[in-house]
């Protein structure tokens, strides 16, 4: 089982890789990537009982995880990469021509680790519920993931979703919120406030979480405490303060990389900050 | 003309009804979810069936097919029900991310499509749906004409992996396809042979093909009927032959001419076979209230349309 430290050693590479694959091709979506590092290191390496070198769509007898904010597929890949899912070699062909490694996530090209897929922001949240609803009437006692951004939360959808499991007792889901406070337009606050967050899933009959997402010790104790919730006839959210960019000093905390890829010069330099921990792709 | 007796009168969606719990007893992966039209669209039979398959997701259908398209990821069967306004257009993002573009095996069954639901009005009344949804990769698109085939059509659904789009009607019609008349997708069906055009019709519109060709043999016009239930994909084979025989075309839809059989037809015949085509179909217009017969004479959709269409195309050859 990773220890803290082995798991910040992890995290530190995907940073790493997050940072070459959204470089290499001047595109994508390096800020939440960055803020979500950590969670998603925790999740496949240590959090999620799954099967990398046996992966199929149906996910029967293990955690599945559904990526509903999909533009954030740059952390995904490394992670699944990262923890054999497929060569990380492939992480260099992110976003070009012929890769399966699309801007955004699509099981089309079989790309193990990606059962649907995302971009269009709100569905993740309810496809997670039909994984999880399908999980119970097979009898299967395992846990379905689903990750948000915060900004995401506007899409009605997400609504529909969380008043649907709330009222149908959804608890083998783990949903959990990205809240950077930060997307395209500004801050959250700014552009459409959620108010209270916590106030509102309690009201749907969810249960709450919250945890610092780059925070590995913390980011543990919340997955763990979500865990030991479930099955007790309430879904459960975590709610998790992470920062856009974290890692990266001057991406840290700003909007603005959300979807902005860094120059060689920045990426160098975000480069020097993060250690090559694992071997570059 | 081949005679054809109506065997009854029923509704489409009741043979949806009775064909999801057909295939609901074949395969136990079959799974139904239903955004509170139960009732309206014919799925109680099923659910009291099958309380344990059964998803009511309340008044929210982009939840509804994206959970479908959870459930069916973990290989359930999953059948959606709603009004096929709110199955296609309200729904049509969730559709191409979640369903097509990620080829889930999910089940779009649209009640009350067309015209012929009535009093309800435009907002329900889509005629826009086979457009919106043989336009996106992946789908298979059905249309089928009265209860028997519809009942026929759910339950060959079940055994085709991928996103269907299953479009069906709120009135009683009569019934005229037999049990034991084959039911494939992809593949129309020859209702009457004959040499002088070919009308090729979808949905209720169908029968009303059938009376034309009845009368079109009383003025000596060799009529071939072709019912095309599967819009996509569609039988370009059977078509071709037929107008290769004939030399024209008339197509029928309970739908904007404007993306629907008739635009499939006639792309396929540009392509192929340039001859003379008309339509029966909505053109370009919202519908409104009314009783469902009275809309289909408004909307020019009877079999008197249908004989007068016949006659043009047959001048244009």
């Amino acid at each position: 089982m990773a220890t803290i430290a082995e798991l910040e050693s992890i995290s530190s590479q995907v940073r790493r890789d997050i940072i070459r694959m959204v470089n290499g091709c001047s595109s994508g979506h390096p800020g939440g990537s960055l803020g979500c590092a950590d969670l998603m290191s925790a999740l496949y390496f240590k959090e999620l009982d799954i099967k990398p070198e046996n992966f199929t769509i149906e996910g029967n007898k293990e955690d599945m995880f559904f990526l509903s904010n999909g533009h954030i597929s740059p952390v995904w890949y490394s992670v699944l990469s990262r923890r054999g899912f497929f060569p990380t070699k492939e992480l260099a062909t992110f976003r070009q021509l012929g890769s399966r490694l699309q801007g955004h996530p699509t099981p089309k090209y079989n790309l193990p680790g990606v059962r649907v897929a995302s971009g269009s922001l709100g569905q993740g949240m309810s496809v997670g519920i039909g994984a999880a609803l399908a999980k119970k009437m097979n009898g299967c006692g395992h846990l379905v993931y689903t990750l948000h951004g915060d900004g995401e939360l506007q899409e009605g959808q997400i609504w529909e979703a969380v008043m649907f499991a709330g009222s149908n007792k959804v608890d083998n889901l783990i949903s959990i919120i990205d809240y950077n406070n930060a997307q395209i337009d500004g801050k959250v606050d700014n552009v459409l406030t959620l108010g209270n967050l916590k106030e509102k899933f309690l009201a749907f009959n969810w249960e709450v979480v919250e945890m610092q997402g780059n925070d590995m010790e913390d980011c543990l104790r919340g997955l763990n405490d979500a865990k030991s919730l479930t099955k007790n006839g309430k879904p459960v959210v975590i709610l998790m303060h992470t920062l856009m960019g974290y890692g990266v000093d001057f991406m840290q905390g700003l909007n603005k990389w959300h979807g902005t890829a860094p120059t060689d010069e920045q990426a160098t330099n975000a480069l020097s900050q993060l250690k090559e921990t694992l071997g570059d792709y | 003309m081949k005679k054809y007796n109506v065997l009854g009168n029923k509704d489409t969606r009741s043979g949806f009804g009775d064909g999801l719990l057909e295939a609901g007893k074949r395969n136990p992966n079959v799974v139904a979810l239903c955004a509170d039209l139960t009732e309206s669209v014919k799925m109680t039979a099923f659910k009291e069936e099958f309380p344990d398959r059964f998803v009511q997701v309340g008044i929210a259908e982009s939840n509804m097919v994206s959970i479908a398209a959870g459930m069916a990821l973990s290989g359930k069967v999953a059948y959606i029900g709603t009004f096929a306004a709110f199955a296609t257009g309200r729904v049509y993002d969730q559709i191409r991310q979640s369903v097509a573009y990620s080829n889930t095996n999910v089940k779009i069954c649209g009640s009350h499509a067309g015209i012929t639901l009535g009093e309800d009005g435009a907002t329900h009344q889509i005629l826009e749906d086979i457009g919106l949804m043989k336009m996106i990769p992946n789908m298979v698109v059905i249309n089928p004409c009265d209860y028997n085939q519809t009942k026929q059509a759910t339950i060959a659904i079940s055994e085709h992996n991928g996103p269907v789009y299953l479009r069906f009607g709120r009135p009683k019609v009569p019934i005229f396809i037999s049990e034991d008349t084959p039911f494939e997708i992809g593949k129309a069906i020859v209702l009457n042979e004959g040499k002088d055009v070919t009308i090729i019709a979808t949905g209720h519109l169908v029968w009303e093909a059938i009376v034309a060709g009845e009368k079109l043999a009383e003025q000596g016009i060799d009529a071939e009927i072709i019912n095309i239930h599967t819009i996509k994909p569609l039988d370009t084979e059977a078509i071709l032959r037929s107008v290769n025989k004939t030399g024209c075309v008339v197509s029928c839809e309970e739908h904007q001419y404007n993306g629907g059989l008739n635009d499939s037809v006639s792309q396929l015949l540009s392509r192929n076979n340039p001859k003379p085509i008309e339509y029966i179909g909505i053109d370009d217009k919202f519908g409104e209230s009314g009783k469902p017969e009275d809309l289909m004479v408004k909307y020019g959709l009877k079999s008197e349309n249908i004989i007068s269409a016949v006659h043009k195309a047959i001048k244009r050859k």
